[in-house]
């Protein structure tokens, strides 16, 4: 992926677009692979869910690279009218995460800003015919008709997907839910907003645990959010939340019910010579996320994507930039907005590559054991189905060459904040705006 | 997307400024550009409280930059006669569209005077007017702002506030403005098609929204005295004097 100009490269395999009227609410708010990767789920801002499911390569159906289909669509979420404050509650997906499977259905977690709820999708082919109170238009027969009693028979029928939302968990979070982790003992998940983290179990809808709680006794002193959470991959005591300030703390639920004092504190120390008024909106983490292997965690800020080890509390690994040429920009994107957008990061099936979102529907990849990056584009335009992506160059100042893009001409409005990656092949998923990529990396 | 307002003579002012550090020539630049931030800031603040739900983390970090603005702005009213440290500050981020900052800079000699408020009767009040602006100011945007269990009650503290703010932008003239606010219930709604009406139109550029809003400023920005006098402006929009 990483290698020049050979044979390999990313080839576009499947490319979803959302349309309709042209409306927000076609907005791709999210983007998770299941843990086996044949699944991809997508939220929208609409409070739509839609997943693919990869096509099976097989011989009997040559042609088939193992694109990704829709499998199943519904509606997850609706719009609410919060009555006591007079507020709107968004139908927006702000998270899904998928369950471990256990049998033939599939269960994923999905959220907005303040219910989480637990979907069973499942399949249906077969059909029971020969009923003997109801014929087959499922009107009830009249019994005093039934002279003859017959064993129901299962028939093959078109497939069919039903999703059913098997667990509501409402009414815990006053402030908007901005994470959601599925702790490593498939039972237990927490869901954090600005202010609180709340452990559930899966099975119990009707109340949770609250584990932290940043709020201040006087609001006015606020000056610290939590922005993201996650359990351990494998340790199902310790999870980590991210603030504003460019903090992550990382907290082992056992050594108390309530997990305000951190066992570790992760903070780089600022450097005095970069220092503005933008310093501490630019830190302000949006996205964290351990390694599979657990000994790492990735962060994401405005400007950059950090990996720490777990047991070097003082600064980062290692520190990779994705758009320093923003930095001169930086009131301008306070102007507009932009600064405060919030992208997310993911890692490869094994550790040696992470991914994140920019701007111009621009996203980076970098590859951590060569020190390689790669600015790739994802748009309707650059892909065509047998080509692979071309790397795409930004240009910071002076000549311009040709291919180059320059930083002015960046389209602001383009931007690609949700990435995911196949736990275990190199298949990407990348949503920008409306419209849904999936690469994967062959050699031709 | 950004302004292509800048003048060279601008430009070459700011250039010579940065060389400079404790000259004149930095101080109206660097201080009309922080001014510019935080006027900025706080309309930004006032904006998303109205806003049905604001996003608390961009409102608690856009308050973080309006504290840290006004504390530097309080340390640099308090040490008068000291040289701007700006040898400890970045660069500041520049803002782009700085027609404001070159119409506003009459060049070298508009030099903030700010030292020489010593010969004026404020002489005592501009160190407290600093205080009493970074004691009040982050009161009152964040406790409307943070109480999200009771936003009604705190829309009304800001009714008469937003007069003043939106009474300088152009496109509504201040009588409809009054009776667009005067009945609070019905004119939420009504006031975010205003805002919306409003942002789309200010906001191209920094420019035109700040354009007029220093042409609010009770003291026609010419001199740097008007730093202060923008404070008190600041202060009187958010006490509600």
């Amino acid at each position: 992926m990483f290698s020049g100009p050979r044979q390999r490269g990313l080839r576009l395999l499947t490319h979803a677009e959302w349309c309709g009227v042209p409306s927000e609410a076609d907005i791709i708010s999210t983007v998770e692979f299941n843990y086996s990767g044949d699944l991809l789920a997508t939220g929208d801002k609409g409070g739509r869910v839609v997943i693919f499911q990869r096509e099976q390569e097989s011989k009997s159906r040559p042609h088939s690279r193992g694109e990704y289909n829709v499998y199943s669509t519904f509606q997850s979420h609706e719009p609410e009218f919060d009555y006591l404050k007079s507020l709107e509650i968004e139908e927006k997906i702000n998270k899904i995460r998928w369950l471990p499977q256990q049998n033939a259905a599939h269960f994923l977690l999905s959220t907005n800003d303040k219910t989480i709820k637990l979907w069973k999708i499942s399949e249906r082919d077969k059909r029971a015919e020969g009923y003997n109170l109801k014929d087959e238009d499922g009107r009830l027969r009249d019994p005093f008709r039934i002279t003859a009693l017959r064993v129901p028979i299962l028939k093959p029928m078109d497939l069919m997907v039903e999703a059913s939302p098997r667990r509501i968990f409402a009414n815990a979070h006053t402030y908007h839910i901005n994470s959601i982790s599925v702790n490593s003992d498939h039972e237990t998940y927490l869901s954090a907003d600005d202010l609180r983290i709340n452990l559930w179990h899966l099975e119990i809808t009707d109340r949770s645990f609250n584990i932290v709680d940043i709020k201040p006794a006087n609001m006015e002193e606020l000056t610290e959010v939590i922005t993201a959470a996650e359990f351990h991959p494998h340790q199902c005591n310790v999870f980590v939340y991210s603030s504003s300030k460019g903090t992550i703390r990382l907290c082992d639920m056992r050594s108390s019910a309530l997990c305000d004092r951190h066992s570790k504190f992760f903070e780089e120390p600022e450097d005095p010579s970069s220092r503005s008024f933008f310093s501490e909106i630019i830190s302000s983490i949006s996205d964290v996320k351990f390694s599979h292997s657990g000994r790492y965690m990735m962060t994401r800020d405005y400007l950059s994507v950090k990996v720490w080890d777990l047991n070097m509390e003082s600064r980062p690994v290692e520190t990779h930039q994705v758009h320093e040429y923003l930095r001169s920009k930086l009131c301008s994107l306070y102007e507009n907005d932009c600064i405060f957008d919030k992208f997310e990061c993911c890692w490869n099936g094994s550790d040696s590559a992470i991914m994140t979102g920019s701007y111009n529907n621009f996203f980076r990849m970098f590859d951590r054991n060569t020190r390689r990056d790669v600015t790739l584009e994802a748009s309707r335009e650059n892909s065509k189905p047998r080509a692979s992506l071309k790397p795409r160059k930004v240009c910071t100042g002076g000549k311009r060459k040709k291919d180059e893009i320059s930083v002015d001409s960046l389209d602001f409005n383009k931007k690609i904040l949700h990435t995911a990656w196949h736990p275990m092949e190199n298949i990407i998923a990348v949503a920008a705006t409306n419209n849904l990529y999936i690469f994967q990396d062959k050699i031709n | 997307m950004f302004a292509r307002g800048l003048k060279r003579k601008c430009v070459d002012q700011e250039e010579d400024g940065e060389d400079a550090l404790a000259g004149f020539g930095t101080v109206p630049s660097y201080s009309l550009q922080r001014q510019s931030l935080l006027d900025m800031s706080l309309v930004k603040l006032q904006l998303c409280h109205m806003l049905v739900e604001p996003n608390l983390c961009r409102s608690v970090l856009i308050a973080n930059t309006v504290r840290q603005i006004q504390e530097e702005m309080t340390r640099d009213g308090m040490g008068r006669g000291a040289a701007p440290q700006s040898t400890g500050r970045a660069p500041l981020d520049r803002l782009v569209s700085t027609e404001i900052l070159c119409r506003t800079v009459r060049g070298p000699e508009a030099g903030c005077p700010v030292p020489d408020l010593g010969d004026s009767p404020l002489q005592g009040t501009p160190p407290e007017l600093c205080i009493v602006n970074s004691a009040e100011v982050p009161r009152s945007p964040q406790s409307s702002l943070w109480e999200m269990d009771s936003p009604r009650e705190n829309r009304g503290s800001f009714q008469k506030s937003l007069d003043q703010i939106f009474e300088t932008l152009e496109h509504k003239s201040p009588s409809s403005m009054e009776e667009l606010f005067s009945d609070m219930d019905s004119s939420y709604y009504d006031l975010d098609t205003v805002l919306t009406g409003m942002m789309t139109g200010a906001k191209p550029g920094l420019c035109d929204g700040l354009e007029s809003f220093a042409a609010a400023a009770p003291a026609p920005g010419s001199s740097c005295k008007s730093d202060l006098a923008e404070l008190d402006h600041v202060v009187e929009i958010l006490v509600e004097t």
